[in-house]
């Protein structure tokens, strides 16, 4: 992967100036480099990573649903997965091998929610044959970042 | 009690800043010698596996063979080097072991050693304790820190038992190209000189690739005691694991003295470093990492007013600060206690760098951006 892709999926708010610096590109070309990447879709979006269990009031549940579906004529899997990840409840949708087809991460205020959601509208679906939802119970770590303690210093301050 | 040579080794000058530096809470400290990296975790859970299976026990004085076979296989892949891993290739409690070992196996008292300055600090002391005497031969920063073949021809003069080479070297980060390594090897075939290549950084050599001294040529490797191990490349300076290589006549000398002295290495690490022989991809992802953090503080340090070259290896610049009218020890002190950065006084690597610092990049990137932040505050100050 190029580095600035590399060095922008680490931190989406290093500077160009930083970029330049770690690339050994100009910054005319780092710049015409992201617009670019933009354009095409590469990049999608810039985000920030967040603890959400460190968040103040932040009642929030989420779940990974596994989900069985028939695939559908000439189109196979994609329209089914359309209509599902098309809920603006569900943040994530990959498609899998293995037992089952479709893995979906809702985001819901309470389990009650997420509950409603699989009972009235997943589930539901023709396309959909079954579903078995897990309930996230605490993440250790996410994007390669260590959520649960943070890394202590090992090292002597100062040595040869 | 001590004995007289122990007892006349110059103390070293910067001890109290050491202390100071370890007594001090939240430094930022750029004065590490040792990967901020952790060892790979499947380095890790070999070892612990290891500890789970019972293997609590000695290993043969020479390490476990397939620990020897897997490094001879690893220089004969990586340099085109053959050692024989039951006569030549020896497992030590690290580089550092290796090198003392060396140095006894070979050194009559009074016998001369060449050491390049900059210089790792345990060169000078280990001839000292093995009772030999020092010749030192100082590099510049006008020639990259590298061995000015004339000034190593006159060296030769005064008829050296051995001369310590390290690259890429620590401090300065300097390595040598082929041609250069090249001359060396030329000046020095004239002469019954054993030649101790300490390449404990082999596996971060950024420009080009690393060339292993031995390799030069038949001879080379016949009068080359060659030092490597696993602490940099594979992070695991606390494994302390090491190896030798060398003709079986030497290799049998040290293995004399280290089941005396040591017996063996540690059986766990040994474990371990059978499998770091084989976690390429690992050392190749901190080797990157590295080059970044190089690029950015070498850029940053020489806009803020030092002279830096671009180190070719290892984790370090060796910065000159002229421009700042300080000498090391002043600088380092008052950024110390002003800014709470640690670096290391250059004249802890020859008397003659009184106007470098060691600077390591061995921190996250973060940790160094915050680092030149202090550090510039702290020259625009001065
Ligand atoms: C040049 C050099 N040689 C040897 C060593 C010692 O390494 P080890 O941990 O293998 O004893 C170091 C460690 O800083 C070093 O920089």
């Amino acid at each position: 992967m190029d580095r600035i892709l590399e060095l922008l999926e680490d931190n989406a708010r290093i500077s160009i100036e930083d970029l330049g610096k770690l690339s050994g590109k100009s910054k005319k070309e780092i710049e015409k480099a992201i617009k670019k990447y933009e354009e095409e879709g590469v990049i999608v979006k810039y985000k920030a990573l967040i603890n959400k269990d460190k968040v103040k009031n932040n009642q929030q549940v989420v779940a990974l649903i596994e989900v069985e579906v028939n695939p559908q004529k000439d189109v196979g899997f994609d329209l089914v997965a359309q209509r599902i990840y098309s809920f603006p409840e569900v943040k994530n949708c990959f498609l899998l091998s293995g037992t089952y087809d479709l893995l979906i991460e809702v985001v819901g205020a309470d389990i009650n929610t997420v509950a409603n959601f699989v009972a009235e509208k997943l589930a539901p679906l023709s396309s959909v044959k079954r579903t078995a939802t897990h309930f996230m119970l605490k993440k250790y770590k996410e994007d390669g970042v260590v959520l649960v303690k943070k890394e202590k210093n090992k090292r002597l301050p100062i040595t040869y | 009690m001590i004995a007289k040579h122990v007892k006349n080794m110059p103390p070293s000058g910067i001890r109290e800043f050491f202390d100071l530096v370890l007594g001090m809470p939240d430094v930022i400290s750029l004065g590490v010698g040792e990967p901020d990296f952790i060892a790979p975790w499947r380095v890790r859970e070999k070892a612990i596996t290891a500890l789970e299976e019972g293997l609590t026990s000695y290993t043969s004085n020479k390490g476990l063979l397939l620990l020897r076979e897997s490094i001879s296989d690893y220089l004969k892949k990586e340099y085109k080097i053959n050692y024989n891993p039951d006569s030549q290739i020896l497992i030590t409690v690290g580089v550092s072991e290796g090198l003392d070992l060396s140095l006894r196996a070979i050194l009559d008292p009074r016998d001369k050693v060449i050491v390049v300055s900059p210089y790792y600090v345990a060169y000078p002391a280990l001839v000292e304790l093995n009772q030999g005497k020092v010749l030192m031969l100082e590099t510049k920063e006008e020639n990259n820190f590298k061995i000015e073949p004339e000034k190593l021809s006159l060296l030769l003069k005064h008829n050296p038992k051995a001369i310590i080479l390290n690259y890429p070297s620590n401090p300065s980060g300097a390595t040598y190209t082929s041609s250069e390594l090249k001359k060396i090897w030329n000046i020095l075939s004239k002469k019954d000189i054993t030649i101790i290549s300490d390449e404990t950084y082999d596996q971060l050599s950024y420009g080009q690739k690393h060339i292993s001294f031995p390799s030069l040529a038949r001879q080379a490797k016949k009068q080359t005691i060659l030092l490597n191990g696993f602490s940099k490349g594979h992070a695991m300076t606390g494994f302390r694991v090491g190896f030798t290589c060398a003709e079986p006549e030497v290799t049998e000398a040290m293995t004399k003295i280290h089941s005396y002295s040591v017996m063996c290495g540690p059986v766990i690490s040994q474990v371990a470093a059978i499998e770091a022989l084989r976690a390429k991809k690992e050392v190749e992802r901190m080797k990157s990492e590295y080059i970044k953090r190089r690029d950015f503080l070498v850029e940053e340090l020489n806009q803020l007013g030092f002279s830096v070259s671009l180190p070719q290896g290892a984790f370090y610049c060796f910065a000159c600060l002229k421009k700042f009218k300080l000498n090391c020890l002043d600088f380092a002190k008052k950024l110390l206690l002003d800014e709470k950065v640690a670096v290391v006084p250059g004249v802890a690597f020859g008397k003659k760098y009184q106007d470098y610092i060691r600077i390591s990049y061995a921190n996250s990137l973060d940790k160094l951006k915050e680092a030149v932040i202090r550090i510039e505050r702290f020259v625009s100050g001065l």
